[in-house]
C-alpha cells in the first residue's frame, strides 16, 4: 500500500479557510455591522456645577446641623447641678423653721432664683469650656423647652398661694419642674429627662401625700435629686 | 482670562488665609470630605463617645454602611474603636482622636477659607 503524498482534503480545506476568513486585510465583518455610538436623543446637559463656596457653605452647615442633632446638651453642668441640690436641701430645712406661710415661701422664691442663677452660671462656664456655643442650637432649645413650665410653675404659685392652698405648691413645682426638664431634656444626654421623670413622680407623690411632708418632698426631689444626677452627669459627660 | 485670573487670586487668598507656603496649600481631606464620614467625625466631636448603635440611629445609617466608613476612619487614626461587653451584649464604642478633632479642624479652616475668599472679592 502505497503512501498517498498529497494533503488530506481536509487539511486543504483547514488551510484555505485559515487563509480566506482568519488572515484576510478587513476587519472582521461584525465591527462593520455595529451600530453607530451616537445617541439619537440629545444628551441632557450637564448642569453647571455648583459654584465651590456655596458647596464649601452647604458643608458647613451640614457639620453644624449634625453636631446640633448630635449634641445632647453636654453643657449641663453636672457639678452646678450638685450645687443646686444643696441649696435645695438647705432651703428645705430653712423652710421647714418658718413659722408664717409668707418667710416660707419667701424663702422657697430666694432659693429658686439662687438655683436658676448658679444652674445658669454653671452651664455658661461649661458651655465656654468645651467651646460649645450656647446661645445657638441646643442651649436655646433647652432654655425654650424649660421655660414655658417654670412660667406656669410661677403664675400658679401665686394663684394657689392666694387661694391659701400652700401646701400643694411642692407637689406642683417638683412636677412642673420635672416637665420642663423633660422636655428641655429630649435634646440631651439621657440622664436628662430621667431626671425630670423621677422629679414628676416624686411631684405626684408629693400631691397626694400630706401637705406637711412638702419641705421633705422638696428636699428629696430638688436637693438630693440634683445632688444624685449632677454626680451621674459630671462623671460621665465631663464637669 | 479673567476667569483665570479670578481663580488664582482666589487659591492666593486661600493659602493667605490658612496661613501656609504653597506646599501647605490646603488640600481637601477627601476621608473627611464624604458625607457619612464627615456626619460620623461630626457627631463624635461633640460626644464624648458614642456606642455603634446610637451612632447608627442618630446619622440614619445601616450596619454596613457605618461599619465600613467607621472602619476607614480608625485606619487613618482619626477614631477610635473599642469593643467591650455589657454583660453579654457586645458593645462598640467609638471616640474621636486628637487627630480627628484636628484634621475636622482643618477640614473647618478649609471651607472658612473657600467661603471667605469668595465674600472678600
Amino acid at each position: 500500500m502505497a503512501y498517498d503524498r498529497r494533503p488530506s482534503k481536509t487539511l486543504v480545506r483547514k488551510l484555505l479557510y485559515i487563509a480566506k476568513h482568519l488572515t484576510g486585510g478587513h476587519p472582521p465583518r461584525i465591527v462593520r455591522t455595529m451600530a453607530k455610538i451616537i445617541p439619537f436623543r440629545r444628551q441632557p446637559e450637564e448642569p453647571p456645577p455648583e459654584p465651590l463656596h456655596e458647596r464649601a457653605m452647604d458643608n458647613l452647615a451640614f457639620i453644624r446641623q449634625t453636631m446640633e442633632r448630635a449634641g445632647s446638651f453636654t453643657a449641663v453642668s453636672g457639678w452646678g447641678q450638685v450645687v443646686i441640690g444643696v441649696t435645695g436641701v438647705l432651703a428645705a430645712w430653712l423652710a421647714s423653721r418658718q413659722a408664717s406661710p409668707d418667710n416660707w415661701l419667701a424663702t422657697w422664691s430666694v432659693a429658686a432664683v439662687v438655683a436658676m442663677g448658679i444652674g445658669v452660671v454653671t452651664t455658661g462656664m461649661k458651655a465656654r469650656a468645651i467651646g460649645e456655643p450656647i446661645r445657638s442650637g441646643p442651649g436655646r432649645k433647652f432654655v425654650l423647652s424649660l421655660a414655658p413650665p417654670l412660667v406656669a410653675g410661677a403664675v400658679l404659685t401665686l394663684v394657689l398661694f392666694r387661694a391659701g392652698m400652700a401646701g400643694m405648691l411642692p407637689g406642683l413645682w417638683l412636677l412642673l419642674y420635672g416637665a420642663g426638664i423633660v422636655g428641655a431634656g429630649t435634646n440631651s444626654v439621657r440622664v436628662v429627662p430621667v431626671m425630670g421623670f423621677t422629679s414628676m413622680l416624686l411631684g405626684i407623690a408629693a400631691l397626694l401625700a400630706p401637705a406637711g411632708w412638702g419641705d421633705a418632698f422638696m428636699a428629696l426631689g430638688f436637693g438630693a435629686l440634683h445632688v444624685v444626677f449632677g454626680t451621674v452627669i459630671a462623671r460621665r459627660y465631663g464637669g | 482670562m479673567a476667569e483665570a485670573r479670578r481663580v488664582r487670586s482666589s487659591a492666593e487668598r486661600l493659602r493667605s488665609v490658612a496661613g501656609g507656603a504653597e506646599t501647605a496649600a490646603p488640600e481637601l481631606d477627601r476621608l473627611i470630605h464624604e458625607r457619612v464620614r464627615l456626619a460620623i467625625v461630626s457627631a463624635l466631636a461633640v460626644n464624648e463617645s458614642l456606642a455603634f448603635n446610637e451612632l447608627k440611629d442618630m446619622l440614619a445609617l445601616t450596619d454596613g454602611n457605618l461599619s465600613v466608613h467607621a472602619r476607614k476612619l480608625e485606619e487613618a487614626g482619626y477614631v477610635q474603636c473599642t469593643k467591650k461587653f455589657e454583660g453579654r451584649v457586645p458593645r462598640t464604642e467609638f471616640r474621636l482622636t486628637d487627630q480627628g478633632r484636628g484634621a475636622l479642624g482643618r477640614y473647618l479652616d478649609h471651607m472658612e477659607a473657600i467661603i471667605q475668599a469668595v465674600r472678600d472679592r
